[in-house]
């Protein structure tokens, strides 16, 4: 019984918790369309945000390289779908070419990226990929002279949202007397394509590339003695994860409908990157409670700090968009302070740093 | 002709900026290998500071260059300070802790210090007042300012200072032998917490004097100033070999040239398909192309693979 | 005997480091399936002729003939695969990982499976998962510390720890099997434990490059040795004729003076 219990998939095994899982991903969207459509949004930022996290986690998680520059990925997905897929100029590829394309072409930039810069040891790298995020925004923000490509600093407006035949994912549709609204239609999409980035986080830690991913982060000389090519399988782990990176801009555009360079600034790829750090870096649980904490907290904040400060003092003491961001860089530092290999890290990193402690 | 040298002159003000904020993250990287992602910020609270004494004093009457003297010492000191907490509060707790951790809490920290600093400071640009009147001086085509003239000569004056502290006191050989390997040096009997404390308070405090420069050069501020301050800077101390101190000195100014150059010329270089707005992306690329064939940058030392 | 009689020969391999000469044109030959011992003082250049051959150095002049081939290993993934495998002086395994996984990566230069094959896990993935997971217990079972297999590598002793690399090394099956000082820190028991697997290896057909300070060891273990000192070879021969050498006894004993 025991050993059929062991041979059974985690999900065989824990099926209640499975079940559970599934009917809260269900009731979210309708339960935060309660409070509004605005809520529903949010929802899928923090869902976009996993997808963006984990696709982050192959990189820095498994493979240990520092990539401060990941949201470069990110832009490059967003801008191939509102070029392609908007009045800008006048194309209107449909989403199955488009994101696949935004994914590959992402995946293409980081090999050209990765191939000369990926022997460097880990904070040259770090720099080296924030560079080229902010060399990606500054030419998004600037290449509408003297032929107009993005637009600059304005943006692309008007883009496609994502279209099945005459099923457009921007309209309200009504499904057995329920009305389903774009945002909640994008979050099921989103949801979607979140599991199967967890998937293929579970399943790439437990190969033979994911280890050869962690003989790496453990000890490159040794990994190499092993035989393995590791220029090669750190280029894998980044143009995997600069491939996730552009589905996932993909798909904002068509959520948005419209994309500028400031969605794709330093702080962005920094958020992505502290979500992973906070919740636990290759910690797959971790990365996603990372995520959702992220991007909830400033929502919360928003909402939060004016009625607050307004109960309080009456009037407003401190500008709340400001105060926002403080807690927030205050939380960051205190959790890295008080919990230092993250929220939910795994239980062999969280054994690893007691050893250390000792 | 008259265009170079007026950019080497302009990259050469530039560029003693970035050393020495180079300095400070250098002088932290090469004693705990940590990138001090927060110090732009405090060279941003340094011409902040800088400029609220110099405004409160600009009516009482003091002689203008008297009151420079005391904004800059006023925020040096408190920038000082400043870079003391950071390291005893934020970073100390995290010695020993995963490596991407204290890069986190950095990060945190500097968000933390631009927002005090917009509560504070408010949201818009602040203008300097002009305290000294500005002499503009002719060379072969090209002008320069008597600010920029001071700005080059006191960075060239606090950097001689800090090698004479590195490498003829007792506190800057306590520094080279912890960077060196700190176990060795605390059992030598240096206190590695000292040491790790005056690498961010001298840091600082050089920060500090660029910010004040930056702020009368520019003549303007602003609290998010710091952060592409502190990333040029960043890459300049990369760009020369990161832990090492002539190598942060020279990238600065390197990367000060270079990029007014770029600024000067890309235009005439590209066919003038790309603007004067792609400045900020010189740093960068050159970044990338030094990294790619030198790996420790220009200066540093190749570490090879150790069986 | 189809296979030629030589396995290695290094031809004049030079290296310095800065103005130090650390190999002075070192030339020296390996003959299949026997033990050849490398010895030295301290600092004689025996881990860096390692470091050459295995790729992680890049020697100035000189060259290896692995097998007929001639080596053109700039990379050390490129040694392992044409079938020289290493330990390290000073143990490098993956600490963090359990001693079977530090074997299964051993095993990734001899295996296919990609990116594709671990997320659709298709049936040739899975078949290589488990043959790699079964080869991983033949060789922890091999260097006999099976019983250690989920302890994670750093966990482990000392002696274990050596195995356990040897293991790793073993899993790239190579022709070659080079190693960098194993009884180093070892107590009497171990040493001959280590002696009795290191045999073992040999008689399974992979031949043995040691390197080892425990002249006693290498001594009653290798066909034959060869002594470096300065950079220099000074001696090639069988154990019997080395130890009478004078130029051995002068290095050694020199050594022990200066």
């Amino acid at each position: 019984m025991n050993e059929q219990l062991k041979k059974a998939a985690p999900w065989q095994r824990h099926w209640l918790a499975v079940v559970l899982i599934g009917v809260v991903l269900l009731a979210v969207p309708f339960v935060a369309a309660l409070g509004g459509q605005a809520w529903v949004r949010i929802a899928n930022f923090a869902i976009l945000y996993i997808f963006l996290a984990l696709g982050l986690n192959i990189v820095v998680g498994y493979a240990g390289l520092l990539d401060l520059g990941y949201v470069a990925f990110y832009a490059v997905g967003a801008y191939v779908y509102a070029l392609l897929a908007s009045p800008h100029f006048g194309l209107h590829l449909p989403f199955w070419v488009i994101l696949p394309l935004g994914a590959a072409i992402a995946c293409l930039f980081g090999m050209l990226l990765g191939a000369p810069t990926l022997k460097l040891r880990g904070d040259y790298l770090a720099i080296v990929t924030l560079g080229f995020g902010e060399i990606i925004r500054i030419f998004l923000n600037n290449l509408n002279a003297p032929i107009n490509v993005t637009n600059g600093a304005q943006g692309i407006t008007l883009i496609d949202p994502i279209r099945i035949g005459d099923f457009s994912f921007a309209d309200t549709t009504t499904i057995f007397g329920l009305d389903i609204s774009g945002p909640q239609k994008y979050y099921f999409l989103l949801v979607a394509l979140a599991i199967m980035v967890i998937i293929v986080n579970i399943r790439l830690q437990n190969s033979r590339v994911g280890r050869a991913w962690q003989a790496i982060r453990e000890d490159e000389v040794a990994a190499k003695a092993c035989g393995i090519n590791t220029r090669n399988i750190k280029l894998l782990a980044f143009a995997m994860g600069a491939s996730f990176g552009g589905v996932a801009g993909g798909v904002f555009s068509a959520m948005q409908g419209f994309v500028s360079p400031e969605s794709f600034s330093l702080m962005e790829s920094i958020t992505i990157l502290a979500m992973v750090v906070l919740g636990g870096m290759g910690h797959i649980p971790g990365v996603i409670l990372g995520a959702i904490l992220l991007t909830a907290l400033p929502e919360v904040l928003r909402y939060g700090i004016e009625p607050l400060q307004d109960a309080l003092f009456g009037r407003m003491i401190i500008d709340p968009e400001s105060l926002r961001m403080l807690i927030f860089g205050l939380s960051m530092v205190l959790v890295m302070r008080f919990r230092p290999a993250g929220l939910w890290p795994s239980p062999q990193r969280r054994r690893e740093l007691a050893e250390s402690a000792n | 002709m008259d265009t170079l040298l007026q950019q080497l002159i302009n990259g050469l003000t530039l560029g003693a900026v970035y050393a020495l904020v180079a300095l400070g993250y250098t002088m932290v990287y090469g004693i705990i290998g940590l990138i001090n992602f927060a110090h732009g910020e405090v060279v941003m609270i340094g011409t902040m500071v800088a400029f609220t004494v110099i405004v409160s004093l600009a009516g009482s009457g003091m002689p203008p260059l008297m009151i420079l003297g005391i904004g800059l010492l006023i925020s040096v000191v408190v920038c000082m300070a400043l870079g003391w907490s950071l390291e005893r509060v934020a970073y100390r707790p995290l010695r020993g802790a995963p490596r991407l951790t204290p890069l986190i809490t950095a990060i945190g920290m500097s968000m933390v210090l631009q927002n005090v600093a917009m509560i504070i400071w408010g949201r818009n640009y602040i203008t300097f007042p002009p305290m000294i009147e500005k002499h503009i001086f002719h060379i072969g085509g090209a002008t320069f300012t008597n600010v920029q003239v001071a700005i080059v000569t006191l960075a060239a004056l606090v950097m001689l200072g800090l090698i004479y502290l590195v490498h003829r006191t007792r506190l800057g050989m306590a520094m080279r032998a912890t960077a060196q390997n700190p176990q060795v040096a605390s059992l030598m009997g240096v206190d590695i917490n000292r040491v790790i404390a005056m690498a961010f308070v001298i840091g600082s405090a050089l920060g500090a004097v660029a910010g004040c420069m930056v702020g009368s050069y520019y003549e303007i501020a602003h609290y998010q100033m710091g952060f592409m301050l502190g990333l040029k800077a960043f890459t300049a101390a990369v760009l020369g070999g990161i832990g090492n101190l002539a190598g942060a000195m020279a990238g600065g100014i390197l990367l000060g040239v270079i990029e007014a150059l770029g600024a000067g010329y890309i235009g005439q270089l590209t066919g003038d398909f790309l603007g004067s707005h792609y400045q900020d992306i010189f740093a960068f690329i050159v970044l990338i192309v030094v990294l790619m064939f030198r790996p420790s940058g220009l200066f540093g030392e190749r570490t090879g693979d150790r069986a | 005997m189809s296979e030629p009689q030589i396995l290695l020969q290094a031809h004049d391999v030079a290296k310095h480091f800065g103005g130090v000469k650390a190999l002075h044109d070192v030339s020296l030959t390996i003959r299949r399936g026997e033990i050849y011992g490398l010895i030295g003082p301290n600092g004689a250049g025996k881990t860096t002729f390692f470091n050459c051959l295995t790729g992680l150095y890049k020697n100035e002049s000189g060259h290896f003939v692995f097998d007929g081939v001639k080596l053109t290993a700039d990379a050390p993934h490129k040694a392992a695969e044409v079938g020289i495998a290493r330990t390290f002086q000073n143990i490098r395994l993956f600490g963090n990982m359990t001693a079977i996984e530090n074997v299964m990566v051993g095993r990734h230069l001899r295996t296919h499976a990609g990116v594709l094959g671990a997320i659709t896990r298709n049936r040739a993935t899975m078949a290589e998962e488990a043959a790699i997971t079964r080869r991983a217990e033949e060789l922890l079972h091999y260097v006999g510390i099976h019983e250690r297999a989920h302890d994670h590598a750093k966990n482990l002793s000392y002696g274990d720890q050596r195995r356990l690399e040897i293991a790793r090394a073993l899993a790239t099956e190579p022709k070659l099997l080079a190693l960098d000082e194993p009884a180093a820190g070892m107590n009497g028991t171990e040493t001959e434990a280590l002696r009795v697997l290191v045999e073992g290896i040999c008689k399974d057909g992979v031949t043995v490059l040691l390197i080892e300070h425990d002249v006693k060891l290498v001594m009653g273990l290798c066909g034959r040795v060869a002594v470096l000192d300065y950079g220099e070879k000074i001696c090639e021969d069988v154990p019997a004729v080395v130890q009478k050498d004078p130029r051995v006894i002068e290095a050694y004993l020199g050594g022990s003076v200066a």
